[in-house]
């Protein structure tokens, strides 16, 4: 009895747990919100289960608790019962893997006009790179990099002169604008993680991986690490700022190119 | 002498060993210390996993009173931090749960159930069990390396593994840690290739495949498995070992160390992630398939009333046993692998939640019109499928490639595997120690401190990890020493962290209460008698308990039913033993 209902207490403070705690997903501020729908279906669809299952168990414990004379029922087998609830879980699975297959599937397609932003990771700050007037980025490895040329920019190659540098600072990115982030790392493995804009991906240093998103709002939000990268992995902070339009080309104005950033230490090399 | 061989296995030759005298000990040495008896390896292994269990224990409440408390111990740094972080992990699924499901229960159980006398290798056996045991003093003796023992995350993803970011990575720790590996899987290979010989091989007459109980099954489709898929953890190891003292670049790609370039090039971080979650996925069928086929056991033994489906149960353990080969990738949606990936692994993980549901709802069935007796292995039971059922719920969050990609690598994920694969195992553990324990000494473990154990192990340990969900939905990553009140939390989770701390130091304490049962029951426990359960299966039914060396006196058991037969309609009894001819004829089932 007691056993019963301890069990039936425990999905009963479940529920009642999920839908009074404070503790939820951040506003969303990024056009990922299917992602947001997908796990609302899967929490309904998993609660659902949970409770019947061990409400069920609970009934049986209560039901079927041994009384003194009482015989179980011998029934080895039951095809048709088997069947039907292996039936009905695969359409309960398949109800979650559907959307779930077609959001990534848009989670992996990068639209023609996303803008384009370099992360680079490296123990433990964030930097940041854009293609500038060109809109290409220039060639970089992790050979190259030097005290001068953190990001290991190629100097050889033209279309890195014009990008635009941002060391250890904030990023700013214009709102409703979409952009794909092409990661990289000049160490260990990194993640680039904003909580609100629901997408992350691990930096991996030797080879640029991406994600793409589009942020709905504006505001400065937080950037953090979320793959382990030594000790300073929890302290791994970064903002990024979401402007209007105009305030973004206020921003971008104010920056650096490679080639403003080579320049006083070429200067010193041709003097005397 | 009466043929009582069933007609059906007429062909089965007569499997009778008779005792060979020379393969008995003859000293106090080879008795207890240097033994070949299955049954003495089993308790070797199982008290040296709970040994190190311990240390993985403290390590345990040490980062829950960092997590609980930001700030309070200064000893705790964030290098400490890591390094218990990952010790922690590492003992627990490889040192204690393989170990213990595999060389503990498997040892004890297989030749047992299946009315061997021993395992068909005895010696390899012994051999198994001393290489494991070094591996373990290997891993401990990291901890008074210089530098202390890794602190990589038990994952040790290269690169941050083996440079000097990281504890351990330019010091001692991590190649403690890759040679303790490698002599774990050595070990664990003598010991797996006796737990599946013996099973194919070792069975008694009458046993045919479909006839063994469903621990049997577990174990041996996890220890088929374990043989598949620690390889390539092992080739992981010996090419991360070489990357760090040779200076190979299996896994090491050009990269700039604190403003240095390594003479490192051409490696890829990601080849190392897929070797270990080619392990590392199967390894979580190789801790939960054990426990699939002991709490069958336990649920059908204590409810009085056959398994339902059994068949199905078998083919479902074989079908998650060959499915959890092509799942591992779900563990790196965000690693930056080919995302077309994300579509086969996605469908191939949520596939593998079909054929495990039914083995919940079969348990679950179990318990329908059953006669449940709530005793300690019941109760353990019934706690299993609460913590398994809601933790494997959580999986399909994760497995569901896009939904994995925000909570990812967040508490969610923590709290996630430590109810599935934690919690949900080492609850069965303990139902099985309260089960099987009479065997093992003859006595039955004391009930009011079983009691005492149970509650606060199962409430604290949901109130432990229900909650970390939540930390993980908010935003917060995993393997963070701190973290303050952010702006992107909808609630600040400090609160909610020192009370998860509290929970995890109690059902610690619980702990302490049940190793202290173990040893007092020994000498002050009821007398058990051969079959306090009045189970059917054959471990049950040796004519000495605890059984001796060759567990079966003059002649093994012969075999004529399932290991099912509770309640059956007509029988004197509530329960039939396997090799009970009643009523004098095959028994209908198979």
């Amino acid at each position: 009895m007691a056993v019963a209902l301890i069990l039936v207490l425990v999905v009963l403070g479940s529920i009642l747990f999920h839908i009074l705690s404070p503790w939820w997903w951040t506003p969303i501020a990024s056009n990922w919100n299917y992602i947001d729908h997908t796990l609302v279906i899967t929490f309904w669809i998993t609660g659902a289960v949970f409770t019947a299952v061990v409400l069920f168990m609970a009934f049986c414990v209560f039901r079927f608790r041994h009384r003194k004379g009482a015989k179980a029922a011998y029934q080895p087998e039951n095809k048709r019962l088997e069947w039907w609830l292996t039936v009905v879980t695969a359409v309960g699975v398949a109800a979650m893997l559907a959307p779930g297959l077609y959001v990534w599937a848009q989670f992996i397609t990068v639209p023609e006009d996303a803008s384009e932003v370099e992360v680079v990771g490296q123990q433990w700050q964030w930097s940041y790179r854009l293609p500038g007037e060109d809109g290409r980025f220039g060639r970089a490895d992790n050979r190259l990099v030097t005290f001068e040329n953190p990001l290991g920019l190629d100097p050889e190659d033209p279309a890195g002169q014009d990008d635009i540098i941002i060391e250890a600072a904030d990023l700013h990115l214009p709102v409703d604008r979409p952009v794909k982030m092409l990661l990289r790392s000049i160490d260990v493995l990194h993640d680039f993680y904003v909580p609100e804009f629901r997408a992350k991906m691990d930096m991996v240093p030797g080879m640029v991986t991406y994600f793409w998103f589009t942020p709905t709002r504006t505001g400065t939000f937080e950037v953090l690490c979320a793959e382990l990268c030594g000790t300073g992995h929890g302290y791994m902070r970064g903002t990024v700022v979401v402007d209007t339009q105009e305030d973004f080309e206020g921003w971008l104005a104010g920056q650096s190119t490679f080639a403003q950033l080579l320049a006083p230490t070429r200067l010193g090399a041709a003097g005397p | 002498m009466v043929d009582a061989t069933p007609r059906s296995h007429r062909d089965v030759p007569p499997a009778e060993v008779p005792e060979v005298e020379l393969y008995h000990p003859r000293s106090w040495w080879t008795t207890y210390v240097f033994s070949q008896d299955a049954k003495v390896i089993a308790i070797q292994y199982a008290g040296t996993a709970i040994a190190i269990g311990l240390v993985a224990l403290v390590l345990s409440w040490l980062m829950r009173l960092q997590l609980g408390f930001p700030g309070t111990f200064d000893f705790i740094t964030p290098e400490a931090y890591y390094q218990f972080i990952t010790m922690h992990g590492m003992i627990m699924v490889i040192y204690l749960l393989t170990a213990i499901f595999l060389g503990g229960f498997g040892n004890y159980l297989i030749p047992l159930m299946v009315g061997a006398r021993d395992m068909v290798f005895p010696y390899v056996n012994m051999l198994s069990y001393w290489v494991y045991l070094l591996a373990v003093v290997v891993l401990a003796a990291s901890f008074f390396a210089p530098g202390g023992p890794t602190g990589a995350g038990w994952t040790l993803y290269p690169p941050q593994a083996i440079l000097s970011g990281t504890p351990g990575g330019n010091d001692w720790g991590i190649i403690l840690m890759l040679v303790s590996l490698i002599l774990f899987i050595i070990g664990f290979t003598m010991g797996g290739l006796n737990y599946v010989i013996t099973v194919i091989q070792g069975r008694t007459r009458g046993m045919t495949l479909m006839r063994m109980p469903l621990t049997v099954w577990g174990i041996f489709t996890a220890t088929v498995m374990a043989l598949f898929a620690f390889p390539a953890l092992f080739v992981a190891c010996v090419m991360m070992l070489f990357d760090r003292l040779l200076g190979t670049s299996f896994f090491m790609p050009a990269l700039v160390e604190m403003g240095e370039l390594l003479r490192y090039g051409g490696g890829s971080p990601i080849l190392f992630q897929h070797l270990f979650w080619f392990f590392g996925h199967p390894e979580v069928y190789i801790v939960a398939l054990p426990a699939f086929g002991i709490v069958s056991d336990l649920i059908s033994t204590h409810a009085r009333k056959n398994i339902f489906g059994y068949r199905m149960m078998v083919w479902a353990i074989v079908i998650i046993g060959a499915l959890s080969f092509v799942v591992w990738a779900h563990h790196m949606y965000v690693s930056g692998m080919h995302p077309w990936f994300g579509f086969f692994f996605a469908t191939t993980t949520l596939i593998i939640a079909v054929p495990t549901a039914i083995k919940v709802y079969n348990w679950v069935l179990t318990l329908w019109r059953g006669d449940i007796h709530l005793t300690l292995p019941m109760l353990f039971a019934l706690a299993f499928i609460v913590t398994f059922v809601n933790g494997g719920l959580t999986g399909l969050f994760l497995g569901n490639v896009v939904v994995d990609v925000p909570l990812s690598d967040t508490m969610f994920v923590v709290a996630h595997f430590h109810m599935v694969m934690g919690v949900a195992p080492i609850l069965v553990i303990f139902g099985a120690i309260y089960h099987w324990y009479p065997k093992i000494t003859g006595r039955m473990l004391d009930e009011r401190m079983g009691q005492f154990h149970f509650w606060v192990t199962f409430i604290g340990a949901y109130a432990i990890f229900f909650p970390m969900h939540y930390v993980g939905l908010v935003g917060v990553p995993r393997r963070y020493p701190e973290i303050g009140a952010e702006a992107f939390m909808t609630a600040p989770v400090g609160g909610l962290n020192a009370f998860i701390s509290v929970a995890a130091f109690v059902v610690g304490f619980a702990q302490m209460v049940f190793l202290f049962n173990l040893l007092w029951s020994l000498r002050h426990g009821r007398e058990a008698g051969s079959n306090p359960w009045r189970a059917t299966t054959l471990e049950w039914q040796t004519p000495t308990t605890p059984p001796p060396h060759g567990n079966w006196g003059e002649e093994r058991p012969l075999v004529y039913r399932w290991a099912y037969d509770y309640s059956v309609p007509g029988a004197p009894q509530d329960f039939i033993a396997q090799n009970d001819p009643w009523p004098d004829r095959p028994a209908r089932r198979p």
